[in-house]
């Protein structure tokens, strides 16, 4: 992969997210998931378990994981790395916090498809 | 049955001592006597030393009683409750009880205990003022701290302080009056007492010590108490918690050799050959007794005693623990200054510990540990064999772990302990007897280990060690989920949670989280969707629903598919449809282009392949026609199967279907622990397969056969009979009545049949059938809770709920399309 330089995007406000919760974000290359923690911190992955696909922005967002919601996998929401005995990485995009306004790296979302 | 060979039995008192004395003697010689008990207490043998967590909330009494009814009656034990001996007639070697009832002996224990002493100040027969003995002075207390205000415990020892928590644990105001200069002036030193202080203060309880009751002021009931420098306090409640004294007045009454106790000699015998003595009653070698490890040694001797053989109590050497949650406290032997004596002393103020070591002949004699006790056990140990510490001096007081450079990791100091170092001292049981015992017994559970050794199994203080000792036994064989908590934030189990949501009051998912010390912040997705639970069905009223604590298909109210796609199980009242509602189904389907229409196997309808932002607007349309979430997907009730019973069945003894829909419309909406079925079948050809349910009736000509505790997913079994009803009416009551204690009792995904194997069929049957105010309190819980649960959650969603569940945040798409 090479690098390329970020865009910023603006997709919503933090209150927009529940907290402990998870919103999609519809994007050319498929559904990204934008997760809020306890914490108020935000994450961005690709709406796709290394599992078997399932969705995770419908999973329990706890600490800095989520838990997918069809076969409990634990997904780690900074670096999208599998917790446990399972083995797997969901890709994510980056992200940040302005005030209250989620920022997403555009440049991300188009080029080739996950 | 009465067998002319037997020998009769009496025994005075049915406390901690004889209950472990009958124990001993059934192994031994379970023939050998036809056994009578009288006791004062109207109820069967306890655990005394727990009545603190059951003052606080933290245990039930069921959860401590010893023996139960079913143990008497099957060791043939003719108990008599409420029986208080008046009379004991050496010559004639009768007792007496005060209700009349006489019993000869051939041979007489007398186990009466002791009696809290009651300081004779102007006031105290008041009402509002209370001893801390026996579960009837908990009940007290518990009635009185359900109005609240305030109490005053007078006497800071363990009691005193045991109570104070309890009381302050149940909201009231709390203020400890103390004679001396420290706590537990016996136990502690004055530097511990101190820590003790501020950390009873630091929950709220007030300390007052060289506190001198003077009065307790009232007029037909306790409203203050007056110290000797005119200070009132005021008080709904008093508890006198200043010491005890032994129960010896029956048997000195009948010539029996009394000092401060009933005089005992090694084999537990009185200056009456025939006459035994045990428990806090008795004077050995001069010593009375106020805990129950030395009791526990008497009651061993004197079931040897009993049947002949040879066997000599010694003395004890006695070790306290508090029991107030939180406080970690132990302390051993005899720490008072004196000539000769030295110390060592350890401070660490930042993490409030506190460890002091009084040796004579370089030899330990007493010991006090505040805030890290777990070298209690090894230092016990020390003391009392007498080693000579004099190698260990340098290091001693940092304990186990540090000497000979190990790590200080708690395994390996339980590794390193002697095979007859003293692991529950409650029960005098060492190490070597419970390795012994997981090994040779296979024993792989807390529980079962409590059972064989008794290790753990009285005030509980010593579980981690026990479970340490499990885990080297036994390696990764022994996975703590034999203990089961909740999950890794938390070593609670799932009934511990249940207590103390009640016990503290909590009613938010982060409240508990803090005051029960999650080790996670925000826990996991195991034990926050059992929190969510647990919190709804404690608090209908006022708990609000934690979205993000439940599973995905809870949250949005319909079932997520491999695909992420979901279904939708509109509800069918016992498994009947209309045109009307087909029709509706069959235009949603056509509208949404739902790929698929299946019939359930739970007589309904489902719409298989839906996508989620198509939920809202497919629910309003089912709505119009009145349609409601089947909750197909929810740790709920789920479907009530019928069959077409008497209203078109030849052999239909009642109308299945219309007992169905009642249920159904009874019990609809509410969270249980695991999803619920039923069914209703019109008659025993059981067409509805009633006897494979959650709550299964088989309608009979005289009424209605109420079935329960059947499974037939992972595992299958058969239904147990609760009970026959001879209406619908006493059938819905019931059932509802079963359904809320199931959900007051069940644990976060156990199924009823699972739970009812758990707690007992019988206390269900008491609480639901025979006991009918517990019927009529639990149907009221249920119907309140109902008042709260029973809104349709796809019509509110429809008209706008949760609508970020269904909408994206962002589309791009759309924004390309736009542009
Ligand atoms: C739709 C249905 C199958 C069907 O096509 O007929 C069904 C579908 C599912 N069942 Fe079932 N069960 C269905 C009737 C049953 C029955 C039969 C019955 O209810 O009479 C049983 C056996 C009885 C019982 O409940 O024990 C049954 C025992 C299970 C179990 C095992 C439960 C157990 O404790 O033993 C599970 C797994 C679980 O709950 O953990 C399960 C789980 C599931 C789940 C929810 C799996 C999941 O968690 O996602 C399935 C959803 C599939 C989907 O795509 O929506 N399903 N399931 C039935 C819905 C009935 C309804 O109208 O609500
Ligand atoms: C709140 C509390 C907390 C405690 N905590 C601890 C602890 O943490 N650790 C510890 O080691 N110890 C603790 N103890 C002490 C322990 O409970 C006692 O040492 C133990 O219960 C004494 O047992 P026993 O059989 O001698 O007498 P009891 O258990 O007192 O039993 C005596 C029984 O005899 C009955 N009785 C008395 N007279 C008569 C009569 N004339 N006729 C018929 N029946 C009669 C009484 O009603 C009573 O039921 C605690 C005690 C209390 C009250
Ligand atoms: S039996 Fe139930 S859980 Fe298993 S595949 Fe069928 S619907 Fe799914
Ligand atoms: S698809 Fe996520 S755990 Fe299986």
């Amino acid at each position: 992969m090479t690098k390329h330089d970020m865009s910023w995007v603006e997709i919503g406000q933090l209150t927009d997210i529940p907290k402990q919760g998870s919103r999609v974000v519809r994007t050319p290359r498929g559904d990204l998931a934008v997760f809020r923690s306890i914490d108020d911190e935000v994450f961005a992955l690709w709406d796709r378990c290394p599992h078997k696909g399932g969705p995770l922005s419908q999973g329990i967002v706890h600490g800095r994981n989520v838990t997918c919601p069809l076969h409990n996998w634990v997904i780690n929401l900074e670096d999208g790395t599998v917790q446990g005995p399972d083995e797997g990485c969901a890709r994510g995009v980056a992200v940040r916090l302005e005030g209250g306004r989620i920022l997403i790296d555009g440049a991300a979302l188009a080029g080739n498809a996950a | 049955m009465t067998s002319p060979a037997k020998q009769k039995l009496v025994i005075v008192g049915n406390g901690m001592a004889p209950g472990r004395m009958l124990e001993h003697l059934l192994e031994a010689a379970p023939e050998r006597f036809e056994i009578t008990i009288f006791n004062a207490e109207p109820r069967v043998n306890y655990d005394r030393i727990m009545l603190s967590p059951v003052l606080s909330g933290e245990k039930a009494y069921e959860d401590i009683v010893i023996h139960d009814d079913a143990w008497y009656e099957g060791h043939g034990i003719r108990l008599l409750k409420g029986a208080r001996v008046t009379g004991i007639d050496r010559s004639a070697k009768t007792v007496t009880a005060a209700d009349g009832t006489v019993a000869a002996y051939d041979k007489l224990v007398v186990a009466t205990g002791s009696g809290p002493i009651v300081i004779p100040v102007p006031g105290h027969k008041l009402p509002g003022v209370v001893a801390y003995r026996d579960l009837d002075d908990v009940e007290a207390m518990l009635a009185a701290a359900g109005k609240g205000g305030h109490a005053v415990v007078i006497g800071g020892g363990l009691l005193g302080l045991e109570a104070a928590a309890g009381l302050k644990m149940r909201g009231m105001e709390v203020t400890v009056l103390h004679l001396m200069g420290h706590l537990m002036e016996r136990q502690l030193d004055p530097a511990a007492g101190y820590l003790l202080e501020r950390s009873m203060e630091a929950r709220g309880i007030r300390i007052i010590t060289r506190a001198n009751t003077h009065a307790i002021v009232g007029e037909s009931h306790v409203e203050a108490v007056r110290l000797d420098d005119d200070t009132e306090i005021p008080a709904d409640l008093v508890v006198m918690a200043v010491g005890i004294r032994p129960a010896a007045e029956l048997a000195r009454e009948a010539g029996i050799e009394a000092g401060r106790g009933v005089l005992v000699d090694d084999a537990m015998l009185t200056s009456d050959p025939d006459i035994l003595a045990i428990g806090e009653c008795v004077e050995h070698r001069g010593i009375c007794y106020g805990l129950v490890a030395p009791l526990y040694e008497m009651a061993k001797v004197a079931a040897k005693t009993l049947i002949g053989e040879e066997a000599a109590y010694g003395g004890s050497v006695t070790a306290t623990k508090l029991k107030v949650t939180g406080v970690d406290l132990y302390s051993a032997g005899d720490f008072a200054e004196a000539e000769g004596r030295e110390e060592i002393v350890l401070r660490d103020a930042a993490a409030g510990v506190y460890k002091r070591l009084v040796l004579e002949s370089n030899r330990i004699i007493g010991v006090v540990l505040y805030g890290e006790t777990a070298d209690g056990p090894w230092f016990f140990d020390l003391l009392k064999k007498g080693t000579d510490v004099t190698e260990l001096r340098d290091t001693l007081i940092f304990g186990q772990a540090y000497q000979g450079g190990a790590q200080l990791d708690p395994m390996a100091a339980v590794a390193a302990l002697p095979d007859d170092a003293e692991i529950c001292g409650c029960n005098g049981i060492s190490k070597g007897t419970i390795v012994k015992a997981i090994r040779e017994k296979g024993l792989t559970a807390l529980a079962e280990v409590r059972a064989h050794t008794k290790a753990s199994a009285s005030c509980g203080t010593c579980t981690g060690l026990v479970e340490q000792l499990m885990q080297l036994t036994l390696g990764d064989a022994y996975s703590k989920s034999a203990v089961e908590p909740v999950c890794g934030c938390t070593d609670l189990g799932h009934d511990d949670v249940r207590r103390l949501i009640v016990a503290k009051e909590l009613k938010s998912i982060p409240a508990l989280m803090q005051e029960l010390e999650w080790r996670s912040s925000g826990g996991c997705a195991k034990c926050r969707p059992a929190l969510n639970y647990y919190l709804l069905a404690t608090w209908p009223e006022e708990y609000r629903d934690d979205g993000q604590s439940r599973f995905v298909n809870e949250r949005v109210h319909a079932n997520i598919q491999k695909n992420g796609l979901y279904s939708v199980v509109p509800r069918m009242w016992g498994g009947l449809t209309n045109p009307t509602e087909l029709r509706a189904i069959a235009d949603v389907a056509d509208k949404f282009a739902i790929p698929m229409v299946k019939m359930t196997g739970g007589q309904r309808v489902d719409l298989v392949g839906v996508k989620k932002e198509d939920l809202p607007a497919i629910w309003a349309d089912l709505s119009k026609v009145g349609l409601v979430s089947g909750h197909a997907y929810g740790k709920a009730l789920r479907t009530v199967k019928t069959c077409v019973g008497s209203t078109w069945c030849r052999f239909g003894t009642q109308d299945a279907m219309g007992l169905g829909i009642k249920l159904e419309k009874s019990l609809w909406g509410s969270w249980t622990p695991a999803k619920v079925k039923l069914a209703v079948s019109g008659c025993p050809r059981n067409c509805s397969e009633s006897t494979c349910k959650d709550v299964g009736i088989i309608c009979v000509d005289s009424g209605y056969e109420i079935h329960y505790a059947g499974a037939a997913g992972l595992d299958i079994k058969g239904t147990e009979v609760l009970c026959h009803a001879k209406t619908e009416e006493e059938t819905v009551e019931i059932v509802a009545a079963l359904i809320q204690l199931y959900r007051e009792q069940g644990r976060y995904l156990e199924r009823i049949y699972k739970w009812a194997k758990r707690v007992g069929e019988e206390s269900i049957k008491e609480a639901v059938v025979d006991d009918l105010d517990k019927r009529r309190a639990l149907v009221e819980r249920f119907a309140i809770s109902q008042k709260h649960a029973q809104d349709d959650p796809w019509a509110a969603r429809a008209r706008g709920a949760d609508a970020h569940e269904f909408a994206p945040l962002y589309d791009f798409a759309k924004l390309e399309a736009a542009e």
